[in-house]
């Protein structure tokens, strides 16, 4: 019997994902052994007319990780998504959006603009910017469309599983695989990560007092922290609490608070929401005006709260302010 | 979200009202006979410090263009200390939703106390005229891919609420 | 312990084929149905998700109207309600036992208030549709997500314990077991009384604390229903409302209270002859020796033995005549304290309060100059079985001719305490008159205002004006021996500026009362964490509200009464002891607590022990298992204002009635349409 086919795409992303199937190290023999891997880029020499020519749902799966930003993105996830049985998407990115989605803070104008143009370290002769259609003598060249926003996989395809993290742990991509082969996937739609709060996997849990009220709000750069006290009783703003388990914690073994990269739980619609208030619940303070104050130290609250999580966020993307034109009595 | 071109836009806003305080003095309003603008669609709470912000951005995302949240005010919270965690939550709410470019005015925390009908009243009508001036909230909208293109968003919502 | 209860809810009807939902509006005459086009919200309300039926009808909370909705789910036509009318405020209740009464859970229902909040207060008649439109849809599609729940109570049980037997806890003792309540009435002392027992007169009646009081102390000790425990206290509170499992200490007298029938023939043996120690009962003016009894009329009657000073206990080597002068045998110096557990269903916490310490005002000489003496000092000179045998004798010997009372000591105060102990301007003007009266003195009251608010009370001040007190106002700055004048040699000196007349004063007396004020016992801080309660910024114990729930505290189950709530005075006491124990009793009589439907509860496999939720409960009902790290809501405790639900970051807590599904939901309804 052949082994299943699978295929690993990237999008708009960091190439650690990919790193990610590498670190599977002795293992990822293993995983070579059960399946078949049909489209790589990253690393095998198949090209997209090999996926093409595929029979619709040929792929046992694709996994597919990175946000979708530009047009060929999106062509490259529709046509994979024919072509497979299952879509894993794979990585925070995928799911979420990941750092990428922090862009959708920015419009395309703007970032084309800094890119291109404004960046005190460009130097751009005439100030152009790509185009997605030019004629040069050799002929007529095109560059993908590179969209207004950043989207999470399953804005743009029907995604069957979610696999968290930046990069996802070694542990869940080997089990997602297995589970794959041996016909033992969840229902459609799950996250294939324990349900629970990285609280339950920490070792520092238990230094972690039970009515923890915080005075002040503190920067990883600003402290030496404690390598055996909880990171948010120091006061370092670690959203464990909010995260996902899975990772085995490494973070917080690094002394490093976590910073959310494995996403929600089934139970939250919106991450970044859902961390603000429990961060913001431990505020030690009754008046208005400390509590400003305290608040404002959360530097970069958006980049705190959404790093990984804005294109799935309830608002998705910066709101432009409404045109005057429209819909104003006078 | 069409809008009949012709009829002005008429600011919706979501108002999340604790039971024993603000709650009982839009009461006392209707009571009253006190007349307020018509646009604000008040959610009844045991206490603002219920108010998750997820409700928040649920609501702009749905549709509002601003959210009003009403509590006791402090020392005066039935819990005790409900209203404080509204607080806290909504200063750093407000400065996150500044940097995804919301304006202020449209995420609003009274302390409303069940004696002050007046205040509800005038802070219906203070609202929906800021936010009148202010336009319609211009999110993105970016549904989630759904089999036949036409989802249910609140259907959506609830399903990954309950397990 | 849970125990469901019967009554409003029968077999659940089968929800086959998911929720049936009623919407039913109402016109309420035409309070409503002027403003808001009915029919037009029925239509609508047939159009939405899962609505099987939309009536409307003139008078939804009348009995044919509450009919309707009963007869639609009695005939499984609907199995959940929505009642567009009212307030919620007003008729939740009534529909709510409606929806029970045609067979399905109370909380199947919902409200929306399209009175109150909509044909009320609006003007235009297709804007109050609009919203009345808008509110319905936001409680249909919320109702769809409600739970099956019951109706839930806990058991109380009958006993009640008091803390403190000053005059709080004695009304409160008193109160209860003549009501028929087993009472555990725990005193620190050797004796129930209090401050009260050390008065003289108390004011504005002037009549003797004793007078009043004893009769009451001897019916607490003769009451079949209290179990009065002095010399006790309490160790540890566990457990909750309607169910606490107290443990107290017995302290150990090493005389037997069964036997011991006060004849106090062990005191005349005992070979102190002289009675040396400083009594505490009598401020130290008195002196007691080792074996004593606080005062004649201690209650118990029953001497206690002080082993710091006891020769046997120091030196081990004492014939202790006080053995063989007991006809009953009583003395048992093998004593040791021992512990005892009860369990009651509430606890009234009437643990009094304390004087402000004098010597903390260096100023006014207490502790340095013999004759500045605190209110309380002269309250035992004052008392017939005190130390002087009633008479006003100064410590250098011989009578005051010229006494000044100085208000206000440690009282509204910014370096010491800012309140106003309430009770020493009255009393002040009672000290004053009994000098006066008892030695013939004349007599200064030198105040900042003069507070006499309660019944009889500006009279009384009326009174002593009249009987040439003399009144400075002006706050002392400091008792002085330094003569500054011929006539000020060999007295004290009080100083202060009398506003009323706008210049300094010297004024020499011959003693100094000081009215100090009151404070929380000093180990307040102590007792409200074994009882769980907290203390407001005084120190003083904090009640569940200022106006409307003076005697029950944010713990279900533990009353406060008298001054350990704050400051005040017999009258007010007495009040406040009656409070608690109507509270008490209406808990211990109804004999079950309702607990509130819409607790909180955490989903124990998705509880990370994150313990964010655990700090936040202002009630402390969330407790945390250390070994499996995993968060829960103790139910009873519960009130259910979601606090931890807002806060639970992995949406592990949730709250009934109010889910975030629900909140969504209805967030969804109400901005359904434009």
């Amino acid at each position: 019997m052949s082994k299943p086919k699978v295929a690993f795409y990237w999008c708009a992303s960091c190439g650690g994902c990919e790193e990610a199937v590498v670190d599977l190290a002795e293992v990822v023999l293993d995983v070579v052994e059960a399946v078949d891997i049909a489209f790589w880029p990253v690393a095998l020499d198949f090209k997209v007319s090999d996926v093409e020519a595929l029979a619709d749902g040929e792929l046992a799966a694709a996994f597919i990780n990175g946000a979708i930003r530009t047009s060929e993105q999106q062509e490259m996830v529709e046509l994979l998504r024919r072509k497979a049985g299952a879509v894993v998407a794979f990585g925070a990115c995928a799911w979420l959006g990941g750092i990428p989605g922090l862009a959708n803070l920015s419009s395309r104008e703007s970032i084309l603009e800094f890119v291109y143009r404004g960046s005190p370290s460009v130097q751009n002769g005439d100030g152009g910017v790509p185009q997605e259609l030019i004629d040069v003598p050799e002929g007529r060249m095109t560059l993908p469309h590179f969209d207004e926003t950043v989207r999470t996989l399953d804005q743009v395809i029907d995604v069957d599983y979610y696999l968290p993290g930046c990069p996802p742990p070694c542990g869940l991509i080997a089990g997602a695989v297995m589970a794959l082969v041996e016909g033992r996937l969840p229902e459609k739609g799950s996250v294939l990560a324990p349900d629970v709060a990285l609280c339950a996997e920490c070792s520092r849990a238990a230094t972690k007092p039970e009515d923890l009220k915080l005075k002040s709000f503190k920067r990883p750069y600003e402290v030496i922290a404690d390598p055996e006290l909880c990171l948010l009783a120091q006061g370092l703003v670690c959203l464990g609490p909010a995260t996902r388990s899975g990772c085995g914690a490494v973070c917080i073994a690094a002394n490093m608070p976590c910073t959310g990269c494995m996403g929600p739980t089934s139970r939250v619609i919106d991450y970044g929401a859902k961390a603000l208030s429990a961060i913001a619940s431990l505020v030690e303070s009754e008046d208005e005006d400390e509590i400003a104050v305290l608040a404002g130290q959360i530097a970069d609250p958006v980049g705190t709260f959404y790093r990984y999580s804005l294109p799935a966020s309830l608002l998705h993307r910066r709101v432009e302010p409404a045109r005057v034109s429209e819909g104003t009595a006078s | 979200m069409s809008e009949d071109a012709s009829k002005p836009f008429e600011p919706k806003i979501v108002a999340f009202f604790c039971n024993w305080c603000t709650y009982t003095a839009a009461d006392l309003a209707g009571i009253s006979r006190m007349q307020y603008a018509p646009n604000v669609r008040a959610i009844r709470l045991m206490c603002s410090g219920r108010v998750d912000p997820q409700f928040v951005l649920a609501a702009l995302s749905e549709g509002a263009d601003g959210v009003l949240i009403g509590g006791c005010h402090p020392g005066d919270c039935h819990y005790q200390e409900g209203n404080h965690n509204a607080r806290r939550r909504f200063e750093l709410l407000r400065l996150m939703l500044r940097d995804m470019g919301i304006e202020d005015e449209r995420l609003r925390l009274e302390w409303i106390s069940a004696s002050e009908g007046d205040k509800v009243q005038k802070v219906c009508n203070e609202m929906t005229e800021q936010i009148r001036a202010l336009g319609p909230l211009r999110l993105a909208t970016v549904p989630r891919w759904s089999a036949d293109g036409d989802h249910d968003r609140a259907a959506e919502l609830v399903k990954q609420v309950t397990s | 312990m849970l125990e469901p209860e019967g009554g409003l809810t029968s077999q659940p009807i089968s929800t086959n084929g998911g929720p049936r939902i009623g919407v039913y509006v109402c016109h309420c005459g035409l309070n409503i149905a002027g403003k808001v086009d009915i029919q037009a919200v029925v239509e609508f309300a047939s159009t939405l998700p899962n609505v099987a039926v939309a009536r409307d009808y003139k008078f939804m909370c009348s009995d044919p109207g509450q009919e309707l909705i009963e007869r639609d789910l009695r005939d499984g036509l609907v199995n959940r309600v929505v009642v567009a009318s009212c307030s919620p405020l007003m008729h939740e209740a009534t529909f709510r036992k409606a929806t029970a009464k045609g067979g399905t859970s109370p909380f199947y229902f919902q409200m929306a208030s399209i009175r109150e909040h909509v044909s009320w207060v609006t003007v235009d008649n297709d804007d109050a549709t609009a919203k009345a439109k808008a509110l319905v849809a936001g409680a249909v599609r919320r109702v769809a997500l409600h739970e099956y729940l019951e109706p839930r109570q806990a058991s109380v049980r009958p006993d009640v314990m008091i803390v403190g037997g000053g005059i709080a806890g004695i009304h409160a003792a008193l109160t209860m077991a003549d009501a028929g309540k087993h009472v555990y009435l725990v005193e620190r002392e050797s004796t129930i009384g209090g401050h009260m027992a050390k008065f003289d007169k108390t004011f504005p009646t002037l009549d003797c604390a004793a007078c009043i009081l004893t009769p009451k102390m001897s019916a607490v000790r003769a009451h079949p229903n209290i179990t009065l425990w002095t010399y006790a206290d309490v160790v540890s509170v566990e457990g909750f409302t309607g169910d606490f499992t107290v443990r107290v200490r017995h302290r150990p007298r090493y005389v037997r209270e069964d036997l011991c029938t006060g004849c106090l023939a062990c005191i005349d043996a005992c070979v102190h002859k002289q009675a040396k120690i400083p009594a505490e009962f009598d401020e130290g003016l008195g002196k007691r020796k080792p074996i004593y009894i606080p005062f004649p009329q201690a209650t118990p009657p029953v001497v206690v033995v002080d082993p710091e000073a006891c020769i046997w206990f120091k030196t081990g080597k004492c014939p202790r005549p006080c053995i063989e002068a007991c006809e009953r045998d009583a003395f048992d110096f093998e004593q040791t304290e021992t512990f005892e557990e009860v369990k009651v269903g509430a606890i009234i916490l009437a643990t009094g309060f304390k004087t402000f310490d004098a010597a903390k005002m260096p100023e006014y000489g207490y502790g340095v100059y013999p004759n500045v003496y605190t209110s309380l000092e002269v309250e035992r000179l004052l008392n017939a079985a005190g130390p002087t045998s009633g008479e006003v004798v100064l410590r250098g010997g011989g009578k005051p001719k010229v006494v000044g009372i100085i208000h206000c000591v440690g009282s509204r105060d910014a370096k010491h305490n800012l309140w106003c102990s309430k009770v020493c301007c009255m009393y002040s003007l009672k000290l004053a008159h009994m000098v006066k009266e008892r030695t013939g003195a004349e007599v200064y009251n030198f105040y900042i205002d003069m507070r006499t608010p309660g019944k009889g009370y500006e009279e009384f001040y009326d009174k002593i004006l009249k009987e040439g007190v003399h009144m400075v106002r002006g706050r002392v700055a400091g008792v002085t021996d330094e003569a500054a004048s011929l006539e000020e040699e060999g007295r004290l000196v009080i100083r202060a500026e009398d506003t009323l007349i706008g210049s300094v004063r010297r004024i020499p007396v011959d003693m100094v009362i000081l009215a100090v004020g009151v404070e929380p016992q000093p180990d307040a801080q102590d007792v409200r964490r074994l009882f769980n309660i907290s203390c407001g910024g005084e120190g003083f114990f904090t009640e569940r509200h200022p106006k409307l729930a003076p005697v029950s505290t944010f713990t279900d189950g533990v009353f406060l009464a008298g001054a350990c709530q704050g400051p005040k005075d017999i009258p007010e006491t007495v009040a406040q002891a009656g409070a608690a124990a109507a509270e008490v009793l209406a808990m211990v009589d109804r004999g079950a607590v309702v607990l509130e439907a819409s607790t909180a509860f955490i989903d124990d496999a998705a509880c990370s022990g994150c313990k964010t939720c655990v700090g936040l409960c202002p009630f402390g009902a969330i407790g945390f298992d250390d070994e499996r790290k995993k968060a829960s809501v103790n139910e009873v405790v519960c009130k259910g204002c979601g606090i931890c639900v807002g806060a639970c970051p992995s949406g592990a807590a949730q709250q009934h009635l109010f889910t975030d599904a629900e909140i969504f939901s209805e967030i969804e309804g109400v901005l359904e349409y434009v």
